[in-house]
């Protein structure tokens, strides 16, 4: 198997699946002949051409209104928004439109598309390269919103979220595009169920919740925590939409203590949902009150961004917490 | 946009441009007329129900008939249509059955879309008429994306979408034509200028000469043309499905026509529209003006002309006892069509539901 970063995986993806089906095409500002800000689309309109390796103008709603118009057609459109934080303008085709087609059609008109975006801080980019949108897509009914966390699941997830007959909002984890390179398989059926957790780290003391660039810091976490003798379990939920409850209640029955960690600003965010369902359906397992760690409710910051960002001793705090009790 | 450059067929006072006459048969002319008087049946018709209580909302086209009808008719059916609000008697051009028509007025189970959305919301697959939102403009990129797919998949289709003037100020209005110009798409977009925003004029919309001049800087050709005149409105959009059938790339479209009613069954427009003003527009209702070029021509008798009403009005009611008949949409269809397949979140909400009733629990009710 190939040594690939995130970036590579991503774009062996697109290429797999174009190569698959005609009626995939790839459209957004600058992912022609520059392959993308971040390179993720490098090389396909050498091969696919401009015709379905489309350079649009500059306009997110258009360029969602544009896809959704060809899936409604019948192409398989995956379209890219240069960086999450960019999103917006295309927030109503996404939510009033995307979202709601099959539904509001009885099911005659549907929106096979993938959109991809990078999301995420720690690569120095301020309010408006940094962002992590995930719970305004997550409480949209509709919508599948999908995490990978390294090249493997990249690659895999988008070849699925692409064959998925649902509206995918795919968020790539920018901060993690390029390191660390992982063995992924070359094999053009090889995909990624989505839908389901994977635990990266067995432990029996507490859980942590995470996704994407969060992965490699509760790692770390447990790391620290296991030098106190307290064992973590990491569950990389990989699909927040639909969420593996079941792999969430199973870990958190096993552990007794939860804590969640997400990069994006605590109050109202994805992880208060784990939270409530937790508390909801296993309660009477909780060992300890859950903690979320989170980044906090201000505006992503540029220069004390490393303050803004969960890293390992925050949640090893956390992890204290719930240890201690 | 100066008068002479609106193009008209029919005057209000009766002149007939004999050069610009479109090419249609005595049927077809007829056929124009039954389609413009069927939507004014259904609209006087719908509009007493909405006050009788009978459905919950009705946005009449009363007024728009020619630039509706006109527009429809010169689209093939394996042509894509995505409609704003007012473009119901497009669906029934196409074929669609009036029951199913009354079904989504009424939210009844004879409706496909399950009564989820709004009356006038419809949506037909087979029809290739494109479930629309209430969100104005949003269908005007989705008919450039559709376009675009036609000329992906290199298929001679066209796809036509419609907005009101309202919608030339949205976002979608200014990417889609932005897009469908740098990419000659094939597209024909119809903005039905009928004055009105709800209560905005046309004045405070924009300060452009029209709608149709905005074409110049999209890189496209714009088409003023009298919406009252039905034969005005088909030949224009005929030229503009014709020329993106053959690769000519999109039209822009501006109908001047003037919306009669409120803006829907909720909207009072004497609370802002001068009287006199309304007055002069009533004297150029394009049904009225059709129907006196038809009788001129000898297609239609007074004896015709009230056996095409009476119809549409049998027609009409037949559909609405048949909806009414009908019951509510099953309560499982709340939890359908969401996703492909439901969500396990999804299956334990149903759940919720149905344990809310004996009979769902004993039937086991959910078929999710």
């Amino acid at each position: 198997m190939p040594e690939i970063t995130l970036v590579q995986a991503v774009n062996d993806a697109l290429k797999e699946e174009m190569r698959a089906d005609d009626d995939v095409v790839v459209l957004g500002e600058d992912v022609g002949v520059n392959g993308g800000v971040f390179r993720c689309t490098a090389d396909l309109v050498d091969e696919f051409g401009e015709e379905r390796v489309i350079d649009t103008p500059l306009s997110e709603s258009g360029i969602i209104g544009a896809a959704i118009g060809m899936a409604l057609y019948g192409l398989k459109p995956v379209p890219e928004i240069q960086f999450a934080d960019f999103i917006w303008p295309a927030f109503d085709q996404i939510t009033s439109e995307m979202a709601k087609m099959r539904y509001r059609s009885g099911g005659q008109f549907t929106c096979p598309m993938v959109v991809r975006t990078p999301y995420g801080g720690g690569i120095r980019g301020g309010h408006y390269h940094s962002q992590s949108p995930e719970a305004y897509f997550t409480h949209t009914s509709g919508l599948t919103v999908v995490v990978p966390s390294d090249p493997y699941d990249a690659k895999g997830l988008l070849k699925a979220a692409i064959r998925s007959p649902d509206p995918v909002i795919f968020l790539e984890p920018k901060r993690i595009y390029r390191a660390p390179k992982q063995d992924v398989p070359a094999d053009d059926d090889y995909v990624v169920e989505i839908g389901k957790a994977a635990v990266r780290r067995e432990g029996t003391d507490f859980t942590i919740t995470c996704y994407g660039a969060m992965v490699e810091v509760a790692m770390k976490a447990c790391a620290l925590a296991a030098e106190k003798g307290w064992e973590g379990e990491v569950l990389d939920l990989r699909t927040l939409v639909p969420l593996d409850e079941q792999a969430l209640i199973a870990s958190v029955t096993k552990t007794g203590r939860l804590v969640t960690l997400q990069e994006a600003p605590k109050f109202s965010g994805y992880s208060s949902e784990l939270s409530a369902i937790v508390a909801e359906k296993a309660i009477d397992v909780l060992e300890a009150p859950i903690r979320r760690v989170a980044g906090f409710d201000v505006p992503f910051p540029f220069t004390l961004e490393h303050v803004y960002m969960p890293h390992a001793e925050r949640v090893l705090k956390a992890v204290e917490d719930v240890m201690t009790f | 946009m100066t008068e002479a450059a609106v193009l008209q067929i029919l005057s209000p006072s009766g002149e007939i441009e004999k050069s610009l006459l479109p090419e249609l048969t005595s049927d077809e002319l007829v056929g124009l007329y039954k389609h413009m008087v069927r939507t004014r049946a259904i609209d006087t018709r719908m509009l007493a129900l909405q006050r009788q209580g009978r459905i919950g909302f009705y946005g009449t086209c009363r007024g728009q008939e020619a630039a509706t009808v006109g527009s429809g008719a010169a689209v093939e059916d394996r042509d894509w249509v995505f409609p704003a609000l007012r473009e119901g008697a497009v669906l029934l051009m196409r074929g669609y059955p009036m029951d199913k028509y009354m079904g989504q007025l009424v939210g009844c189970a004879l409706d496909p879309t399950h009564g989820r959305q709004m009356p006038c919301h419809f949506s037909s697959a087979e029809h290739r008429f494109v479930s629309l939102s209430s969100v104005i403009g949003t269908q005007i990129s989705q008919t450039m994306g559709a376009a675009w797919g036609a000329k992906i998949r290199k298929d001679d289709t066209v796809v036509m979408g419609y907005m009101g003037d309202g919608a030339t100020s949205s976002t979608d209005f200014h990417c889609a034509l932005t897009f469908a110009g740098v990419h000659k798409l094939p597209a024909v977009f119809v903005c039905q200028n009928n004055q009105w925003a709800i209560s905005v004029p046309f004045s405070k919309q924009t300060a452009s000469d029209g709608i149709a001049v905005k074409a110049v800087a999209y890189g496209m050709p714009g088409v003023a043309v009298d919406g009252n005149d039905v034969l005005a409105v088909y030949r224009a959009t005929k030229e503009a499905v014709d020329r993106a059938r053959s690769g000519g790339g999109p039209t822009l479209i501006e109908a001047i026509t003037y919306r009669q009613e409120g803006h829907s069954s909720s909207d009072d427009p004497t609370r802002y529209r001068d009287a006199a003003t309304h007055a002069a527009w009533m004297e150029k209702d394009p049904v009225r003006r059709y129907r006196n070029y038809l009788e001129l021509e000898g297609l239609v008798t007074e004896e015709l002309d009230r056996q095409i009403e009476e119809e549409a009005k049998q027609a009409v009611n037949a559909a609405i006892a048949a909806a009414e008949a009908s019951p509510p949409p099953e309560v499982w269809t709340l939890f359908t069509d969401v996703y492909d397949k439901p969500t396990d979140a999804l299956r334990e909400q149903a759940a919720t539901v149905a344990s809310e009733s004996a009979e769902g629990e004993a039937e086991g009710a959910f078929p999710l």
